[in-house]
């Protein structure tokens, strides 16, 4: 076992039982069916044991927010433990075909994805239909599910028309949900870095594997990011940084999949180090004077949530930060911990509530503010908060390209 | 003085006395135990853990070899529920002599420990944090063992019988009149009321302080007190018994037990039972031999360290104490010293305590008269208050010498087997999550109220019942939670605040001598956390003037403080 791994076994060593994580946690604080990071982390770790049958379930109420890991005083990674528990639970009792599904946002995504997809779209809006899908399937019947795009953004990317300036080349990452529900979400990040002077490449993807990883499936997680690494090293070696809108997406290639599934080769090293949240690269090229300020002022009032898997970048707020450069726009910062849907924890039947109620604090902000759009880096939460507040969302790259005037 | 009669009075509550006085009820023989403390108070509840299957003593003590490997099959018939079936290596790490392990192989086969050699491959897949500089491998029957919870089960069935079992009763003296032992007088430490116990025969079973039971008979018994310390490692990095393939040595076997990993002993001969101290230098020898067979064992965090002593029997002929066998030795004191009405059983270890007694009650039951023949080997042990009456069945093993051993006990029936995920299971099953008093251990408020009910005399008697205070925190947030439900529980009985004040400082202390010789890294962090509680927090400093000794509970009665002390 090497280092790194070793480091992650161990880690539960290091718990003082403090309880912080506890009380942090927000899943434990809505509901009694999930007894918390430090009773499923550290503490039930030490009862398990891999030649023997799996002796808990209540783990997978964790929704892998990683609130506990950053509250932790002495480096638990306790959402890591709870992750490797829960794909212990799928490969003995197996993978429901509900988790299954979910976790495939990509597959369900290709497939509803095209001209069909308004009418699949209006299908899936009737009260029958979902009450079928929640009886056989499971999928709460009020949960937000995303409404499936009629054009994919690669197949917009292969007919869009790059500018011929650009100095400098960046490697997008688009992940499922840009690619077959949001491809907007995805035009608008390369306008703003097409106007920053960068020439866009679109690498060969596929899904980061995120949701396998969260719904146990190790297997399939570890070969989507092998594939991934594969497609994504080249670019990382030649210095050409890989850029993502999704903040779980990119998370996933910069940490969750190396360390939850225990993948250290030297290119999964060099592509988690070249991997980078858009804002975060816009950041950093703003620190460096190299970022565009050519933009109209925006005179509005807007609350913004930074996603619990953001946070977990352990970078501060980018967006809020980038952001804070428009003239005229103030944005007011939730200071909530997790909107609740967690990626798809909150589309589960027995989950939904316990999303909803996790996410109070943020849908109660949101509400408040009187504002009819709301900012938020991730997708899954932005269908949440919208679901949950009537009030409609939008990734802040979007603000930014109407800020540079940009058409999309 | 009240006095009491008997047939035998057996003294001391260890393994060896409570299996003396379950197989003397059993035969129908009227029987009183009493124990000083609570029942396990002396090395019984201070040993390693290994259900030995005899590897260990191959080569230099054949016939303890023989006799582990008997009693491991019949305990792991009559106890399921306290063994676990973790299996053990004999492996030979570079620092051993390599040919050892034919020796090995060989002795084993003379001496009848089932054995059976593994590649180093096959044992990496097992245990991934086994040196992979090993060079071979031995598969053995160890296992590990809950000595609290079998001496209770014991005690239990014998009380089914109708003996009785009185713990915190200190024999103060034996009664001789001429030639002849005919009781003895024992004091009640919660009350100190004494009592005269008239007997036919006196079994003095009291391990390491058998030579000063013997002595207050005028009877001369060398016991020779060999101090072995242990220290527990926060989590199991291995699930099997790991020995080096060498002769028995300080520091050449880790036991995985519940939730830690234990690694030990060393063998230190100390003047006296109940003074003795744990060294720096012992701790750090024992990690580094640690360092030797998990690579980085010594990184890992240490919870607490603790020390037992081995009651060495130094027979009259052996001039060397490196020659005292291992094996037990019964002393019938008419024929040795012409002393009527009493014997002693000395030496011997934990897994052939069974067979130790078997030997002296058949010994008395001849000089009594009575013919039942023993049952102890076929009878399984009943289930105490505090253990769920699980059903789920761990799997069977299949490879391995333990295999066809194992699916001879499955088809018993009986309770399964203890295995790790047990308590843990069992909370989940009943969602009992909030309402965990010992969070690190598992243990339910229903385990420990059950604990309380059945007599506990103070916090550490419960921590024996269900291992409350025994996890990371070292009782960080269960000691006062235990206290509150000792209060509730007892307080019509006559328990005060004051009293309670008392358990709950004897207790801190208790864990607080284990802490010391481990105190450094996350352990220390975690001291420093119990520290605020307790200190910062509660104001148990400043809890000694109320906090008064009494209601019915033992804490710091000087006749079962064991003096931790440096050496
Ligand atoms: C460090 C160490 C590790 C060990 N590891 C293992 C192992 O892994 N496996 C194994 O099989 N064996 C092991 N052993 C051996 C084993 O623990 C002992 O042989 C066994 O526990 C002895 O049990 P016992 O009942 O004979 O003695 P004890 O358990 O010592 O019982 C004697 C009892 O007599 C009581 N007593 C004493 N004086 C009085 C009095 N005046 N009045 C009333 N009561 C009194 C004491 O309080 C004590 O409880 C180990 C021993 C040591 C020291
Ligand atoms: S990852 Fe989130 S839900 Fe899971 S235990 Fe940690 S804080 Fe709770
Ligand atoms: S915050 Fe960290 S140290 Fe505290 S209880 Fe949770 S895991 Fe343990
Ligand atoms: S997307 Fe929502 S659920 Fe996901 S981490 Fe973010 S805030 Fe939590």
């Amino acid at each position: 076992m090497d280092h790194i791994e070793l480091s992650l076994t161990q880690s539960l060593d290091h718990c003082i039982k403090c309880n912080i994580c506890t009380s942090a946690c927000p899943v434990a604080a809505v509901t009694d069916a999930f007894p918390g990071p430090k009773y499923v982390g550290p503490q039930a770790q030490r009862f398990r044991h891999e030649g023997q049958p799996v002796p808990d379930a209540s783990v997978d109420y964790c929704s892998g927010c990683r609130v506990c890991n950053q509250v932790c005083p002495t480096g638990v990674k306790i959402a890591e433990l709870n992750a490797r528990a829960r794909a212990q639970i799928v490969a003995e009792r197996g993978l429901p075909l509900r988790n299954w599904l979910v976790a495939r946002a990509g597959l369900v995504g290709r497939m509803s994805c095209g001209p069909h997809a308004p009418l699949l779209n209006f299908g899936l809006r009737l009260t029958p239909a979902r009450w079928a899908v929640e009886k056989v399937i499971g999928i709460h019947r009020k949960a937000p599910l995303p409404a499936s795009s009629t054009y994919t953004f690669r197949a917009w990317f292969r007919k869009h028309r790059a500018p011929t300036t650009a100095r400098r080349q960046v490697a997008f990452f688009h992940g499922c949900a840009t690619n077959f529900y949001e491809p907007h979400v995805g035009k608008a990040a390369i306008a703003v870095l097409e106007h920053n002077g960068f020439e866009v490449l679109l690498p060969k993807q596929q899904c980061c594997g995120l949701p396998l990883i969260s719904n146990g499936d190790f297997k399939a997680a570890t070969s989507a990011h092998e594939a991934n690494v594969q497609a994504l090293v080249s670019y990382a070696r030649q210095g050409i940084p890989i850029v993502g809108t999704s903040t779980s997406c990119t998370l996933t290639l910069k940490e969750e999949a190396p360390e939850i599934l225990a993948l250290h080769s030297e290119d999964v090293q060099i592509v988690a180090a070249g991997t980078y949240d858009i804002f975060e690269f816009l950041r950093s090229l703003a620190e460096r004077g190299e970022l565009k300020t050519d933009f109209r002022p925006i005179e509005r009032h807007l609350p913004y949530h930074q996603p619990c898997q953001y946070r977990a970048h352990r970078l501060g707020s980018p967006a809020m930060d980038v952001l804070s450069l428009i003239p005229g726009l103030v944005l007011e910062e939730s200071h909530a911990e997790c909107c609740g849907i967690a990626g798809t924890y909150g589309l589960k039947q027995e989950k939904y509530q316990i999303g909803m109620d996790v996410g109070a604090k943020l849908f109660d902000m949101v509400k408040r503010s009187g504002s009819d759009l709301a900012l938020c880096d991730s997708e899954t939460c932005r269908w949440q908060i919208t679901h949950a507040t009537g009030v409609a969302s939008k990734h802040p790259i979007e603000i930014l390209a109407e800020a540079y005037g940009l058409e999309l | 003085m009240r006095t009491i009669e008997t047939d035998v009075l057996v003294i001391g509550g260890g393994a060896t006395g409570t299996g003396c006085a379950r197989d003397l009820a059993m035969r129908g023989i009227r029987t009183i135990l009493v124990e000083k403390g609570d029942l396990t108070h002396g090395t019984t509840g201070r040993y390693h853990g290994l259900l030995h299957s005899g590897g260990r003593y191959v080569t230099k003590d054949p016939q303890s070899a023989t006799e582990c490997a008997r009693e491991n099959v019949v305990l792991r018939k009559i106890m399921p529920h306290c063994l676990e079936d973790t299996s053990g290596f004999f492996v030979t790490t570079p620092w051993d002599d390599p040919a050892y392990g034919d020796v090995f192989v060989k002795n084993c086969r003379l001496t009848g420990v089932p054995v059976q050699e593994l590649s180093v491959q096959a044992m990496l897949r097992r245990e991934p944090l086994l040196n992979p500089q090993i060079s071979r491998v031995f598969e053995v029957m160890d296992g590990s063992a809950d000595s609290f919870l079998a001496t209770r089960s014991t005690a239990l069935s014998a009380e089914e019988y109708g003996a009785q079992i009185w713990t915190y009763h200190h024999v103060v003296d034996l009664v001789r009149e001429g030639d002849r032992v005919t009781g003895a007088v024992v004091e009640d430490l919660r009350n100190g009321e004494r009592i005269g116990i008239l007997c036919a025969c006196v079994l003095n079973a009291a391990g390491a302080w058998a030579g000063k039971i013997a002595a207050m008979a005028g009877v001369t018994v060398t016991v020779l007190p060999g101090k072995g310390t242990m220290v527990a490692m926060n989590h199991r990095m291995v699930n099997t018994v790991v020995n080096r393939c060498k002769l028995p040595d300080d520091g050449d076997i880790i036991v995985p037990i519940h939730t830690v990993a234990v690694i030990g002993t060393t063998d230190v001969h100390v003047p006296d039972p109940d003074v003795y101290g744990i060294e720096p230098d012992e701790i750090q020898f024992m990690l580094a031999e640690g360092d030797k067979l998990i690579p980085g064992f010594s990184q890992y965090r240490a919870l607490r360290a603790w020390a037992g002593v081995r009651p060495l029997y130094k027979d009259r002929d052996v001039a060397n104490d490196r020659d005292i066998p291992r094996t037990f030795k019964l002393l019938d004191h008419a024929e040795r010293d012409g002393v009527e009405g009493m014997l002693s059983i000395v030496g011997g270890k934990w897994t052939t305590y069974r067979l130790m007694a078997e030997e002296s009650v058949d010994a008395l039951a001849k000089r009594l008269g009575n013919t039942r023949p023993c049952r102890t080997a076929e009878e399984p042990l009943p289930l105490p208050p505090t253990e769920h009456q699980t059903t789920f069945r761990p799997p069977v093993r299949t490879t391995g010498p333990g295999a066809s051993v194992a699916a001879e006990v499955e088809a018993l029936q009986h309770a399964p087997l203890y295995w790790l995920g047990k308590h843990l299971s069992e909370v989940e099953h009943e969602q009992s999550f909030a309402d965990l008093i010992c969070e690190c251990e598992m243990a339910s408020r229903s385990r420990v109220l059950a604990a309380i009910d059945a007599g506990a005399k103070n916090l550490d008697d419960i921590r024996r019942d269900v291992r409350m205070g025994m996890g990371p925190c070292q009782g960080g947030w269960c000691i006062y939670r235990t206290t509150a439900l000792l209060f509730e529980r007892r307080g019509e009985d006559g328990l005060s605040h004051a009293n309670s004040n008392d358990a709950l400082l004897h207790f801190l202390q208790a864990r607080w001598k284990g802490l010391v010789p481990v105190l450094w890294g996350d352990q220390l962090r975690q001291a420093r956390l119990d520290e605020l509680i307790y200190v910062g927090v509660l104001g148990a400093d400043r809890l000694r003037p109320i906090a008064e000794q009494g209601g019915g509970l033992v804490t710091d009665n000087p006749a079962v403080a064991t003096e931790y002390v440096k050496a």
